[in-house]
């Protein structure tokens, strides 16, 4: 682009809960900067814009796309690679666009089981004729149209290049405001980060927490809805599942700030490949190490079944991007 | 042809690959579906490798490591065991077997127990047939 000139951007929502959106517009008074700096092409949570609109517009021609949520849908599909095509630099805005978040979780199913408990299962649901959500449909001559539901849930890079990931659920204002600052240096000099950066710290949330470490070592699990945490100690070595050690910094603590443990939003530190196998790693390493050198095959099974969903609390934020992403479609254990 | 279970195995350098060295030595026969790979302790065993051992098609995976009290850096072994108990309940959640994944003491001296093991193993994978991975590619 030429320098100076305001700069073009996109936002868009697929599998989400909105909350992105909503961090987007915690900046406060920075949103006017970046009404300043940007023209908004796109933006379905806040203004009355039509795919059409996008379709029509020529191809590279947008500068910045903020991509928030999963792909879930064949119509997330469809705008993430018509986003593509029409924006110059595409970012993962959010967990869920980064590495699926929340939504991803949906991969212990697969679309049969989901559909079977969301239209026929559950209690208060009436559907005699076992009706689920179809793409196509003629009525009257006329056909209907809905998009696919896909088997699994994508992260946004398994479904197009992504050049830059901005993590959190949602993304703390700070880092909101440092992209917001990378905007206004491309508007400004059409200067750009290396590909594939993160807008967040390299190193594990533990480097940031202000609490006071000793001695990491976990006895016994217990939950936040079971007692008050002390507000100085590390809450790991309260008992409970902080997964800090393993995740990536720059949220600014605010969990910990809040005295909630971590729950991986920011996904894995720089170093780290599969977010869930490092918080596994990292938390079976300091349970049960008080008594470890007497340990019977009994006594280990009870420390571990402590953790009654191991694989929901270590990949909650980061299943659709592991190593092994979704449950098998044929199990061999139920 | 019947099923041949390709199985990745991880030992210590301490023990089981010495173990595993001394059933070669011992002439001592075990069936050739181990590929085994030597690491310094098995508290050095990322989860990551063994999720990427059954990503990339293993049937199973073994890991061998000192008898308690005896691990060369003091507690990697204990460490180990924990982390595969726990990787075994999120396999299970997964829908993988989590007799895909064993662990086993042995030590330098114990060549008939590697190969008695990696007989064993090599069974019971035949019995449970190709990872349930392999089908979904």
């Amino acid at each position: 682009m030429a320098e100076g000139k305001k700069v073009k951007l996109a936002l868009y929502w697929a599998a989400t809960c909105g909350g992105c959106d909503v961090a987007t517009l915690d900046i406060e008074e920075r949103i006017l900067d970046l009404a300043a700096i940007a023209d908004i092409v796109l933006w379905p949570v806040a203004m009355d814009f039509k795919y059409e609109d996008v379709e029509t517009l020529e191809d590279g021609s947008v500068d910045i796309c903020l991509f928030n949520g999963a792909v879930r849908l064949g119509e997330h599909e469809e705008l993430a690679k018509l986003l593509r095509q029409k924006c110059k630099v595409m970012v993962a805005f959010g967990s869920c666009a980064c590495f699926g978040g929340i939504p991803g979780l949906a991969n212990v199913a697969n679309r049969e089981q989901i559909f079977n408990i969301a239209y026929k299962e559950t209690v208060s649901t009436e559907n005699p004729e076992g009706v689920t959500p179809q793409t196509e449909l003629e009525v009257d001559g006329k056909k209907l149209t809905l998009p696919v539901f896909f088997d699994e849930v994508f992260a946004l890079d398994r479904v197009v290049d992504v050049d830059y990931y901005v993590p959190g659920c949602p993304p703390a204002v700070e880092r909101i405001n440092d992209l917001v600052d990378i905007v206004a240096k491309y508007a400004e000099t059409g200067e750009l980060p290396p590909k594939g950066a993160v807008i967040a710290s390299e190193k594990a949330l533990c480097e940031e927490c202000p609490r006071k470490r000793e001695e990491k070592r976990i006895k016994e699990i217990r939950r936040p809805q079971d007692f008050l945490p002390d507000t100085e100690k590390c809450l790991l070595e309260q008992g409970l599942i902080c997964l800090g050690p393993a995740t990536r910094g720059g949220c600014g603590a605010r969990c910990i700030n809040a005295n909630m443990p971590c729950r991986g939003c920011y996904g894995p530190t720089a170093a780290v490949r599969d977010h869930g196998a490092s918080v596994l790693s990292a938390i079976a390493s300091v349970l049960g190490l008080e008594e470890e050198t007497e340990l019977t095959e009994e006594q280990l099974t009870a420390i571990t079944d402590q953790i009654k969903d191991p694989l929901g609390t270590f990949y909650r934020f980061t299943l659709p991007v592991a190593l092994l992403n979704k449950v098998v479609q044929k199990k061999e254990v139920e | 042809m019947s099923f041949e279970p390709k199985i990745i195995g991880f030992a210590c350098n301490w023990c089981t690959y010495a173990g595993a060295d001394l059933a070669g030595t011992s002439r001592l026969k075990y069936p050739p579906n181990i590929r085994l790979i030597r690491v310094m302790c098995t508290g050095r065993i990322d989860p990551e490798f063994i999720l990427a051992a059954f990503a990339r098609g293993a049937d199973g995976v073994f890991v061998g490591g000192c008898h308690p009290g005896d691990c060369h850096y003091m507690s990697g072994n204990y460490k180990a065991k924990r982390r595969i108990e726990l990787l075994r309940k999120m396999l299970a959640q997964l829908g993988i077997s989590p007799e895909r994944l064993r662990m086993e003491f042995i030590s330098a001296a114990e060549g008939a127990k590697f190969a008695q093991v990696i007989r064993e193993f090599t069974e019971k994978l035949k019995e449970l047939g190709p990872s349930p991975l392999k089908a979904e590619e």
